[in-house]
């Protein structure tokens, strides 16, 4: 079988298009390539919706901490040390756990209404379930990160904002927003890192992989046990991440330069990514 | 384990609960909690070591182990965690049995990898499957520890690199005006200066650690995140204790648990950063 046909097999087959059975014997390393690449899809679809959706939740978090408003500030001081005091593998399995025995609780609502009924059997789902989970995980870590760069606005900035008759929203969307922002940049590029990497977890936890259908990592592990050979998925899987990892400082090198294209050319920050920084 | 314990089934309450919580299972249960423990207090040292060989590689004057040094701290970041934690555990493993059946089995002569079979000869398996039971434990528990020095390794040597090049550049060469070696200002004013620089870093990873504790789980280790799994479960009334899916109820105090140890942890570091920077020429030594 020749390459090109194992690609328009396997392809899209973490999606469920293509062969229905995974290769079970004489694996070819075409076979792996294409399959675990596949699995890609699931890690990219989780990170990207999770990042984007977290952006939102993530700045609204930090100016609740930064608030002085009790309730907002206790509530989004509570989310973040939750969801940045405990591991993500163990939000993973008690969300899961949470999500199956919803339906039973929900029963008693009175929510006749199939469309409801339906929706709380989605969560146990990893497409939902698990980006929740990752949604939550990601605005709580770069809250903290928003939060520090909120303080660290220079309070020059708010003056000139004050002095040029700016209020409310419009001087934080235009002073406050963009300052914080270009400030939290190289650290919030390296929690887009680590969200990439943690969506290998998903299908280690609770979330089952309906059908077959999983992560990079999914596939990889079910070649190591397959082959008995860990020296080929593996390194499949580390290939593909660190390609993914070069894309994704590359983009966000282009957003720091917009960020940061006011300023005089020797006050521009370049994107460096640091390795001794690159810890979550 | 109370003596009233004895049939279950016509407890209540209370009574039930304080017998339901001291099974057999529950006791392994909270063994778990301490195999956790001592996984962090000996992958700490153990990732310490490998970070510390892995920066001065990476500084070294001498080409190939610059080179390994810098991969080795390198590689972590493009590559998530688990990979290793899956991979290096069946790699050593394979590899160990690779080199014993060579040793061992010398006339065997038939490949060791046969299709999609990895087969040593029964003298080379590791651990001998004559072995008891703990033997396998404690060697399964030695490739996840092994796992977890080589991954937080990675990541200590990667802040202590940091460490080490944030140590002033003056206080370096004061060593060499007073005639230091290069040996002696390595380790008498580079060491000794770099850990305040450093702790920022290592408390960030020690708390990463006691947040990876839970994938020793994906190793196939009997920890905190099997035993919620097995005793959270639906038990019909079959079993003794009979009750519904707790499941949620068992993650929900590995989260408590976890998010304890973490809350302490900071609590630490916070009055650790607090003595280590006094007297120094930071901001935070000079304001107090």
């Amino acid at each position: 079988m020749s390459c090109l046909q194992t690609l328009s097999d396997y392809g899209l087959r973490s999606i469920g298009y293509g062969e229905r059975l995974l290769p079970k014997a004489d694996i070819t390393l075409c076979e792996q390539f294409v399959l675990i690449g596949s699995g890609m899809i699931w890690n990219i679809y989780f990170a990207i919706l999770a990042l984007l959706l977290g952006f939102f939740l993530s700045t609204i978090l930090a100016l609740g901490k930064n608030s002085n408003f009790w309730l907002f500030s206790n509530f989004s001081r509570t989310f973040i040390f939750i969801f940045r005091g405990s591991p993500l593998f163990i939000q993973f399995f008690f969300a899961y756990e949470l999500f199956v025995i919803l339906p039973k609780l929900g029963v008693d609502l009175d929510l006749g209404f199939v469309t409801i009924t339906l929706e709380t059997r989605w969560f146990t789902k990893a497409w939902l379930g698990a980006l929740i989970v990752l949604f939550f995980n990601t605005s709580a870590y770069a809250g903290e990160i928003f939060y520090g760069a909120l303080r660290a606005v220079p309070s020059q900035d708010i003056e000139s904002a004050d002095a040029f008759g700016l209020t409310g929203i419009k001087k934080f969307r235009r002073i406050i927003w963009p300052t914080m922002l270009r400030l939290a940049w190289p650290s919030y590029t390296n929690e887009a890192i680590f969200m990439f990497h943690a969506t290998t977890l998903v299908f280690f936890t609770g979330f089952p992989a309906w059908q077959q259908k999983g992560d990079a990592i999914y596939y990889a592990s079910y070649f190591a046990d397959k082959t008995f050979n860990p020296f080929v998925p593996y390194p499949i899987v580390g290939f593909y991440f660190i390609l993914l990892t070069l894309v994704l400082i590359g983009l966000f090198s282009i957003i720091n330069r917009q960020l940061n294209k006011h300023l005089p050319s020797q006050e521009r920050k370049k994107l460096k990514i640091n390795t001794h920084s690159l810890i979550r | 384990m109370f003596s009233y314990c004895a049939d279950p089934k016509t407890l209540e309450g209370l009574m039930w609960l304080s017998c339901y919580i001291t099974t057999v299972k529950h006791m392994s249960f909270y063994v778990s909690f301490l195999v956790v423990m001592g996984l962090i207090s000996l992958a700490a040292p153990l990732a310490m070591a490998f970070g510390f060989a892995g920066a001065i590689a990476s500084r070294s004057s001498i080409k190939v182990f610059r080179y390994l040094g810098k991969t080795y701290l390198a590689m972590i970041r493009g590559i998530p965690d688990i990979v290793f934690f899956l991979f290096i555990p069946i790699a050593l493993d394979q590899a160990f049995e690779y080199l014993r059946h060579k040793v061992l089995c010398p006339e065997v002569t038939e490949a060791i990898r046969q299709g999609n079979d990895f087969v040593v000869c029964t003298a080379a398996k590791l651990p001998l499957s004559s072995a008891s039971e703990w033997v396998h434990d404690f060697y399964g528990f030695s490739l996840a520890l092994l796992a977890f020095g080589f991954v937080f390794g990675a990541f200590t040597g990667n802040v202590l690199l940091g460490a080490m090049s944030a140590v002033p550049k003056a206080q370096l060469e004061t060593g060499e005006a007073f005639g230091f070696s290069p040996r002696q200002i390595f380790r008498r004013i580079l060491l000794k200066q770099m850990w305040v620089y450093a702790l920022p870093g290592l408390s960030n990873l020690w708390m990463i650690l006691i947040k990876a504790t839970p994938l020793l789980f994906l190793l196939g280790i009997e920890d905190i995140v099997y035993w919620a799994k097995e005793l959270g479960g639906i038990k019909t009334g079959v079993y003794e204790y009979p009750h519904p899916d707790w499941r949620a109820w068992y993650f929900g105090v590995l989260l408590i648990f976890y998010l304890l140890l973490t809350y302490l942890s900071q609590l630490v570091f916070d009055k650790l950063t607090f003595r280590l920077s006094l007297g120094q020429a930071t901001m935070a030594g000079k304001s107090n």
